[in-house]
């Protein structure tokens, strides 16, 4: 039986907390349209004034918390600062982007809830305009004609259209603007755009600005109408409804007063904003300080290794830089793990030639060129970071599984470098005293730079007499006949025909039940970290694979899974 | 940017504007608000035609590998495909837009989806000006080979492995070995030795773990 809650419960318990405070918000404002105030309010247009105002609140709190899981620094440094707190709860943090999508399609949600909402009012308050015999939404119309202070009906004529009102009031312009914003945004942001064509995301996604711009001012007109406290006192709706032909001609019934409710929206969002103004401006900042990059390394399988030195820069094992290259792109930052260890003197990234941006960068640092370029030729760069990720609790566990596919292998490039080092200055107390290393690849070119960096781990084992303590392999997922071949006469071999190593490599995908139940019976009753940087299908298997093997005993062994984003 | 197909996003966003008409539609005709026969008709049709026909088959991407169709697109791929060069063409989807989206203006639940159409065949033109096409994504045929009589026994591990050897030099050894090899199938190199414990590791030779 797995343990599912040591994975995921307190991701659980934050979501059903998030929607519970939703759906009480949701309840709680829908009460209160109810209320005597807005009696006559309700006979203009009915429910659809509190199936307006429910989703309002809804969407006060959820623009609230958007902007919170996209201001990396400030989660960055609260991870940084909660070394103190159980991993759990930083691990949390790593969840950011899956908060954010959620958050967004609950203001979706409820935007048009609130839109279809709000085309009733508009319908049914015109519908009280043209009124031509004496109803009381006629009468309740009429109010306010010759002063415009105390007026219930927001349509002040009969010659108008709704279409027409909504674009020349300041709540309908700003409605619409945000929900075209909204739209926009979403639409490419869906994974298809996302994942190809990563700018138009981006630059799309800035309308942010005007969304909430535009949420701010929605209240500013005061639309939503329900009568003065003092008025309520002295024309009881409960009495007066039924005498509307004779208010003001009654001592009982005055002709009832009415007032908007002020602008609520800016007191939730104003915080978030702030800190998101702040969060920018760290990042532009952070961005100006000189970067110098002291060495270009061009690698097979067009990989670029960049090693760059900024003054006060400090790092963790296994966490990202946001790189920008003015030369190349103005507006462009772009997300590459570090693959130096912090024991280092400088800071490296290894980054593979895939795109417009990643291709003129390997151009502009002279990867075309075979000759030794000056220092003065390299472009200048900016660089944002660094930011923790999940890689960066490796060394809180006693035992650590690590798997990286592909180019996902790069954090733990830094994190094996690090042990590395730690090892060779002899600090055996702050590393995990076993790691287990699964790197899948589907071609051999790519091991180049990282078989030298598993060769010389190695040798420093072999000779300290403890070879045992990092066990790692190696797979190659995309083979053919003439590697098949060339493998089956080789096997007998010491070491391994394609790396060099004497850990063979092994083909095809690994067995993970075998490997879990094997690392599971190795260690009982211990937490055993495993961390992955790869695709979404093998970070499912993998984090089912987790929750399987972990005991539900609290004392047996557990498996807690940790996902890099990128 | 120069890899970006615009007629993507542009199919995305007259995807959601093709809903959002079709919401608006419905909510007019459902509450009844005035000129809804002439709007809703309309829209309710038009906003059909764009949502299913025209605008679900996902197009085949012209620069990258692979193209993720949406769930269920062969059939329409097939119908869209029919009209040739006018559904193949952007310029021509771009007005088709266009034209589709002015009734929503007339009523207001149908703005929305109005302007949203609007932008949708505005980015169309854009991947029209670009000289971007429709293609259809074909499925592909996939050839069934029925493995061959002499597989009575399926391999449990990935291949490639080893040479097999002769069956009599059978070994003792890990349960996740097999038995017929005579090498250890986690490291392949040396035999296992001692006796197997449910999936545990053996000597140092073997299955270093």
């Amino acid at each position: 039986m797995g343990n599912w809650v040591v994975n995921e419960g307190l991701s659980i318990l934050v979501i059903l907390v998030w929607l519970g405070i939703n759906i009480f918000l949701f309840v709680y404002y829908y009460i209160v349209y109810l209320d005597e105030r807005f009696y006559y309010t309700r006979v203009l247009v009915g429910d659809a004034l509190s199936w307006a105002r429910a989703p309002a609140a809804c969407l006060n709190f959820n623009c609230m918390l958007i902007l919170l899981p996209v201001c990396r620094n400030l989660l960055s440094f609260l991870r940084g600062s909660c070394q103190c707190c159980s991993r759990n709860i930083t691990r949390q943090l790593d969840r950011n982007i899956t908060f954010h999508k959620l958050v967004a399609y609950m203001i979706a949600f409820h935007t048009a809830i609130h839109i279809i909402a709000h085309l009733f009012n508009f319908e049914r308050f015109m519908d009280a305009q043209l009124e031509q015999n004496e109803t009381i939404a006629y009468v309740l119309s009429q109010i306010g004609n010759g002063d415009n202070r105390l007026y219930l009906n927001p349509i002040r004529t009969n010659e108008t259209n709704p279409t027409f009102v909504a674009f020349t009031t300041i709540a309908g312009l700003s409605g619409v603007a945000s929900t075209l914003a909204l739209i926009l945004i979403i639409t490419s942001s869906m994974e298809v755009i996302r994942r190809s064509y990563f700018e138009v995301f981006w630059f799309t996604h800035h309308l942010f600005v005007i969304f909430f711009i535009g949420l701010v001012i929605h209240g500013v007109g005061e639309i939503v109408r329900g009568q003065t406290a003092s008025s309520v006192l002295t024309n009881k709706p409960s009495n007066c409804a039924a005498q509307y032909k004779d208010w003001g001609k009654v001592p009982d019934c005055p002709i009832p007063q009415f007032t908007g409710n002020p602008p609520m929206t800016w007191k939730w969002v104003i915080g978030p904003m702030v800190l998101y103004v702040f969060e920018r401006l760290v990042r532009f900042w952070r961005s100006k300080q000189k970067v110098v990059i002291t060495k270009v390394v061009t690698h097979p399988s067009k990989t670029l290794e960049l090693q760059m030195k900024k003054k006060g820069f400090k790092m963790e094992v296994g966490q990202y830089v946001n790189l920008q290259c003015p030369s190349v792109s103005q507006l462009e930052w772009h997300p590459f793990t570090l693959t130096s260890a912090p024991e280092e003197d400088h800071f490296s990234v290894h980054i593979r030639i895939v795109g417009d941006w990643t291709q003129q960068l390997f151009e502009a640092c002279g990867g075309e060129k075979k000759e030794f370029q000056e220092a003065w030729k390299l472009p200048k760069m900016a660089v944002d970071g660094p930011f923790g990720t999940a890689s960066e609790d490796v060394f809180r566990y006693e035992v650590v599984m690590l798997v990286g596919a592909g180019i996902g292998v790069t954090p733990f490039a830094s994190v094996l470098k690090s042990v590395w080092y730690r090892y060779f200055n002899n600090d055996t107390g702050l590393i995990p005293k076993k790691i287990y290393f699964y790197w899948l690849c589907r071609e051999t070119n790519a091991f180049e730079w990282f078989a030298d960096l598993l060769q010389s781990l190695e040798t420093q084992m072999l000779e300290k007499g403890n070879a045992d303590f990092l066990s790692y392999r190696i797979y190659l997922t995309g083979w053919d006949e003439a590697q098949a071949a060339h493998f089956t006469v080789h096997h007998e071999e010491e070491n391994d025909p394609i790396t060099g190593l004497k850990q063979k490599t092994l083909y095809g995908r690994p067995n993970w039940e075998n490997e879990f139940k094997t690392i599971a019976g190795n260690h009982p009753g211990a937490r055993i970290g495993v961390f992955l940087c790869g695709p979404e299908v093998l970070a499912k298997s993998l984090s089912k694979q987790s929750i399987n093997h972990s005991d539900a005993d609290p004392r047996g062994v557990h498996f807690i899974f940790n996902k890099e984003n990128f | 940017m120069g890899q970006i197909e615009w007629a993507m996003w542009a199919n995305e966003q007259a995807l959601a504007a093709g809903l959002i008409l079709l919401t608006g539609g419905i909510v007019g005709v459902a509450g009844q608000f005035k000129d809804w026969q002439f709007a809703a008709y309309g829209i309710d049709g038009e906003s059909l035609i764009d949502i299913c026909l025209l605008e679900y088959p996902r197009g085949k991407r012209k620069n990258k590998g692979t193209s993720i169709d949406r769930m269920g697109q062969r059939y329409l791929t097939i119908c869209v495909k029919a009209f040739g060069p006018l559904t193949r063409n952007y310029f021509v989807r771009a007005g088709l837009h266009a034209v589709l989206s002015i009734p929503g203006g007339f009523m207001l639940p149908t703005v929305l989806g109005c302007v949203c159409v609007a932008i949708a065949s505005l980015i169309y033109l854009l991947a029209a000006i670009r000289g971007e096409q429709w293609e259809p994504i074909m499925p592909q045929v996939e050839s069934k080979q029925r493995p061959g009589e002499s597989m009575k026994e399926p391999p449990s591990n990935p291949p490639p492995r080893p040479p097999r050897r002769a069956p009599e030099e059978t070994a003792r050894g890990c349960c996740i070995c097999q038995p017929h090899s005579h090498l250890c199938q986690l490291c392949l190199r040396a035999p296992p030795r001692g006796q197997c414990d449910q999936g545990f590791a053996q000597s140092n030779n073997c299955c270093r773990l």
